[in-house]
């Protein structure tokens, strides 16, 4: 049989949903930007020939040059090229301490709503008992008791304090799936829990838990930079976007240097509106029904 | 069913079902301990020949669902014994009653919630041969198409998704699925109740070919008893929990002994009036099911029993034979 039509193939719902996200265009202009900065961060050596971290002490505060497009700062260190290294530290800490929590949350909130009974409840109650205590007081008590916080230690503080929710919303989709008819059959033919777990709850959990872990990322990267701008976090002179305007504490220099935070803030905002929106579209690409509007 | 297999398997028993209850805690109070218990099933007994159809009927909420799921071992029984070919199935742990799960398959009832949606057609019925046994993938995929062909489906629907089916397509889906690895028994729980009048027919006729095709064992679980009469040998009717009369289907359509039965069987519309020779009884259930925490005394059915006397309120009636040992009815009017 020859037809002159082009057969479609059958999409699965993975595609379909990809499908939908591509076509919305707030959440492509959040790829591209994220793109932009990502690629920014990555080729900071090709992009400025500074150390971030090294300060000449004869250039202190210099106004934009040619030398420094973005001048210097207090330390005599090259704004531009501690913009384009805090790029990189903003998108590493985001993303890792979003993948940590990811495996955190997932793990615990799999086994809470798989098993139910005490594993659930000893999971649940730990739970609580983080979100009971502000994040805050949490992270920066953690960071006060530890002597040196390098960029692997911060992730796993903000890892160990944020894994609450996203366990939350693992467990409840894993709860109402458990009551499905296709999780029965699964069990009438003798799939080991494993198999039910990898194979039949995580693909139809996936939705809320990629919507939720990209939005994670975006405060994650919020909180980075705020931890780092009351000067508990990653250390100086590592630089980051929030010991950037950290930095620009100080009338004169929020006066007489804009160059020194605008950029800065404007990064922060940029990257987490760009993955919010990244998120948006996800979560209406994976749940068409949620379209407000 | 033909006479012949029948003669060939006479009274070869592959299900026996001994004293089942299934109760649910109902936890209440600040200390969540049990205050009630839902008793979903409440001391059912019966056995299922080889290569027979036993159909099993009730209300909603008559506990028939949970019956075929406690059989499967989906649901640990509270109580009573389940034997499988003579093995005892009801107290093994998980691990041990998955070999068994290649004998022994389940139709569910909705044919939307009962697939994986994130599973191509293929994926779903090769998964029970992937589950149980080591064939390699190109066996797998040649069986998926032989059953497919079986079933009805086209083997160019394999790589499709279930969302792109009907319910009917989708049920034969979910009858594949489970006769891929070849079981003696299939517990259909409600399987065409979802669907269209018309698709209904369609579905019974195959699961009938099937049947001789595989002489497979069915456990067929409905609400109305013009489905099962299509299918079964043999007719259980539920209620609340109980069974209430259990008779081979002739017995059961010509001389119901139990008004639940008389009442069910008046409540099917006639459409053709040469079904009207059947003389029936008129008798015409009223009110809702009684709530199985809180189930009446003695007689369940008698708080909407129109034959109630002062006994049924008292002592409860026993599954029993007035005439012989294959027509038996729980009620007073025969004792």
């Amino acid at each position: 049989m020859k037809s002159h039509r082009k057969i479609k193939r059958a999409q699965s719902p993975l595609q379909l949903a990809l499908r939908r996200f591509i076509k919305n265009k707030l959440a492509l202009a959040g790829i591209i930007v994220l793109v932009l900065i990502t690629l920014g961060a990555i080729f900071a050596p090709l992009l400025s020939e500074h150390d971030p971290t090294y300060g000449d002490l004869l250039k202190i505060e210099k106004v934009p040059s040619d030398e420094h497009i973005l001048g210097t700062d207090g330390s005599g260190r090259d704004n531009f090229a501690r913009l384009l290294y805090g790029a990189r530290i903003s998108l590493i800490v985001g993303f890792s301490a979003m993948l940590f929590t990811l495996i955190i949350g997932v793990v615990l909130g799999a086994l809470a709503g798989y098993y139910g009974g005490k594993v659930d409840n000893l999971i649940m109650r730990l739970a609580d008992l983080i979100l009971a205590i502000p994040f805050l007081v949490l992270a920066l008590t953690i960071i006060a008791l530890l002597e040196k916080v390098t960029i692997t230690i911060f992730v796993t503080v903000i890892a160990v304090t944020t894994w609450p929710s996203l366990t939350r919303i693992v467990r409840g989709t894993f709860l109402s799936l458990r009551e499905q008819e296709f999780v029965l059959g699964a069990r009438a033919i003798g799939a080991s829990d494993l198999r039910i777990i990898f194979k039949h709850f995580i693909p139809n959990a996936i939705g809320p838990i990629i919507v939720n872990a990209t939005l994670m990322m975006a405060s994650m990267i919020i909180i980075e930079s705020a931890l780092s701008f009351i000067g508990m976090g990653i250390p100086q002179p590592t630089p980051t976007w929030g010991n950037m305007i950290s930095e620009a504490q100080n009338i004169r220099i929020l006066r007489n240097h804009p160059e020194a935070w605008i950029p800065p803030g404007l990064g922060i905002l940029l990257t987490v509106l760009a993955i919010n929106f990244i998120g948006d579209g996800l979560r209406d690409a994976f749940d068409p029904k949620s379209n407000r509007r | 069913m033909t006479s012949l297999t029948q003669n060939k398997l006479k009274k070869e028993k592959l299900l026996d079902v001994h004293h089942i209850k299934k109760y649910f805690p109902i936890k209440g109070g600040i200390l969540k301990r049990t205050v009630a218990h839902l008793k979903a099933v409440d001391d059912v007994s019966f056995s299922v020949l080889k290569g027979e159809t036993l159909g099993i009927v009730g209300e909603s909420g008559s506990g028939k669902s949970t019956l075929g799921r406690v059989i499967l071992r989906l649901l640990d029984p509270t109580e009573g014994e389940v034997y499988f070919n003579g093995d005892e199935i009801s107290k093994l742990k998980q691990r041990q009653v998955r070999p068994y799960r290649r004998d022994m398959q389940m139709v569910f009832q909705d044919p939307f919630g009962s697939l994986n949606s994130k599973m191509s057609v293929a994926e779903l019925i090769e998964e029970p041969l992937l589950v149980q046994t080591n064939l390699s993938k190109q066996e797998r995929k040649e069986k998926a198409i032989e059953i497919m062909e079986k079933v009805g489906l086209r083997a160019d629907d394999r790589l499709k998704y279930p969302h792109e089916f009907s319910g009917g397509q989708r049920q034969r889906i979910s009858i594949a699925r489970a006769l891929i690895i070849n079981p003696q028994l299939v517990i259909c729980d409600e399987p065409v109740s979802a669907l269209d009048v018309s698709i209904q027919a369609q579905v019974l006729n195959l699961m009938k070919d099937l049947q001789d095709e595989f002489s497979l064992t069915y456990l067929f679980i409905a609400h109305d008893l013009s489905v099962v009469k299509h299918i079964s040998d043999r007719i259980a009717v539920m209620y609340l929990g109980r069974i209430v009369e259990i008779a081979p289907k002739k017995a059961l359509y010509e001389n119901a002994l139990h008004p639940y039965t008389q009442g069910l069987l008046a409540s099917i519309p006639i459409i053709d009036s040469d079904d009207t020779k059947l003389e029936r009884k008129k008798i015409r259930i009223t009110g809702d099911l009684p709530s199985p925490v809180n189930p009446p005394s003695g007689c369940p059915f008698r708080t909407r029993c129109p034959l109630a006397h002062d006994r049924c309120s008292v002592e409860r009636p026993e599954l029993k034979g007035p005439e012989n040992d294959e027509h038996l009815v729980a009620c007073h009017l025969y004792t």
